[in-house]
């Protein structure tokens, strides 16, 4: 399977990659480390007549520490993310996500932003991103804005970022000291997930103060388990005490029904795997 | 048609190719490299996996424009020039690591990443590392013994592995 032909230009700067989308607009699609997209131009799902490859802008590679928060360039690999110690320090749930992210060749190739950015609503990047109340940084013609995490992700495979602009950058605020736990459901090795739960606590002794936790493959786009969140507050970090408000885990979702099992069975899945999650980040599993 | 300037197994190359070409059709077709194998042609099944500036990628999954300026390994560049075998080649065909033998060059050439990041890697890690490798005769088994072999990890291993 070979895709249809396209032109391919690969811009050195951000600008340049802005007006090479200028120029192509519809006709053009980006492409990051191309994990995702390069399937579905060999399936022929899509077949733009232009591809914008941001692979040699060197300036959206890295993790910078940004004093309250992380930036994590949209360009980073995965497993550059997964491997930084900064990520693990003050962002741990991203850490934990990544390790069941695909397999090791993929990470290599595959980027944070592009994930995020194709907006896979079984990626494994998503439901991290929004219960850490990441922001989405964006440039485009009049410059750059910021989307927070709650608006980023808008349905299925479509996000806030409009035609005209680049994801450059991921900021995710510090949650030091915080356990995580990514808690994946998959029928194959290495395949996306049928439901994940992804959730990280803040405990005050043996009690959980804060709890943060988002589902992937739970509906259009990832979600937080709110009232979940807010049982938890306040309550000891036992078996008892996480099962009673994993049971709401599901509250309000809308999962999707397919081969790998239909809407009931994954608001089952979310329950169990929310409490196994929030246990594991208390360090209870 | 897009010029690209690569090192394929140390050895510098350049051609003018269609954007749309995929590196493992570029190495198999323009280079003659065909040790590298297309299995699934989704970037399932890791078989046609290569080193791209140092670390493991499925070549399927890469078009050979993106690999314009960088450094790519093979299987057939890991043996030394007077034919030994590389470690972990060898450790395949002392463990009896295959059956058919087609997903045998991406197994390798994802364990030569594997023990490069990880040089004792336990059993689970060793499966967790070539969980992007597909096998559909073996069970594995002699793979992943295999690939103890090949890091020295056998008699820690083995009874955990029985």
């Amino acid at each position: 399977m070979i895709p249809a032909a396209f032109e391919y230009v690969a811009p050195a700067s951000v600008e340049e990659a802005l007006a090479a989308l200028a120029e192509h607009g519809d006709d053009a699609k980006i492409i990051a480390g191309g994990q995702s997209l390069l399937p579905v131009l060999r399936m022929r799902l899509n077949a733009p007549e232009w591809v914008i490859d941001l692979g040699r802008i060197a300036s959206l590679r890295g993790v910078r520490d940004g004093g309250d928060h992380l930036a994590i360039g949209a360009m980073t690999t995965h497993h550059d993310v997964g491997q930084d110690p900064m990520v693990h320090e003050h962002a741990l749930l991203i850490s934990k996500a990544i390790t069941h992210l695909a397999d090791a060749q993929v990470r290599h190739r595959g980027t944070f932003g592009g994930a995020l950015a194709h907006a896979d609503p079984a990626g494994d990047l998503g439901a991290p991103a929004l219960a850490l109340d990441a922001t989405f940084v964006v440039q485009g013609p009049g410059g750059t804005r910021e989307i927070p995490a709650a608006d980023f992700f808008v349905d299925l495979f479509e996000t806030a970022i409009s035609d005209d602009e680049i994801l450059t950058e991921v900021r995710v605020p510090k949650y030091d000291g915080w356990g995580a736990a990514y808690e994946k459901f998959v029928r194959i090795a290495h395949q996306w997930p049928i439901v994940a739960v992804a959730a990280t606590v803040r405990l005050e002794g043996d009690t959980i103060a804060e709890a943060r936790i988002g589902l992937t493959n739970m509906g259009s786009t990832p979600v937080r388990a709110r009232a979940t969140e807010q049982m938890l507050a306040g309550q000891p970090a036992t078996e008892e005490g996480v099962a009673a408000a994993a049971a709401l885990a599901a509250d309000g979702t809308t999962p999707p029904s397919d081969l790998n099992g239909d809407a009931d069975y994954r608001r089952h899945l979310a329950t169990v795997l929310t409490r196994r999650a929030v246990l594991a980040a208390a360090g209870r599993g | 048609m897009t010029r690209i300037n690569l090192t394929v197994d140390g050895q510098r190359v350049a051609d003018d190719v269609e954007p749309r070409m995929l590196l493992v059709q570029y190495l198999r077709e323009k280079l003659g490299k065909t040790g590298t194998v297309v299995g699934c042609d989704t970037s399932n099944c890791g078989a046609c996996t290569v080193h791209l500036d140092g670390r493991s990628v499925k070549s399927c999954n890469v078009l050979a424009v993106q690999a314009d300026g960088g450094e790519v390994t093979t299987i057939e560049g890991l043996a030394g020039e007077d034919g030994q075998l590389h470690p972990v080649q060898e450790a395949f065909r002392e463990c009896h690591g295959l059956q058919c033998g087609y997903c045998t060059p991406g197994m390798i050439m994802q364990t030569v990443d594997l023990l490069a990041e990880n040089p004792s890697p336990s059993e689970e890690a060793i499966r967790l590392g070539l969980e992007g490798n597909l096998c559909r005769c073996t069970g594995y088994h002699n793979i992943v013994r295999a690939v103890q072999h090949a890091a020295g990890t056998t008699g820690a291993a083995e009874g955990a592995s029985a």
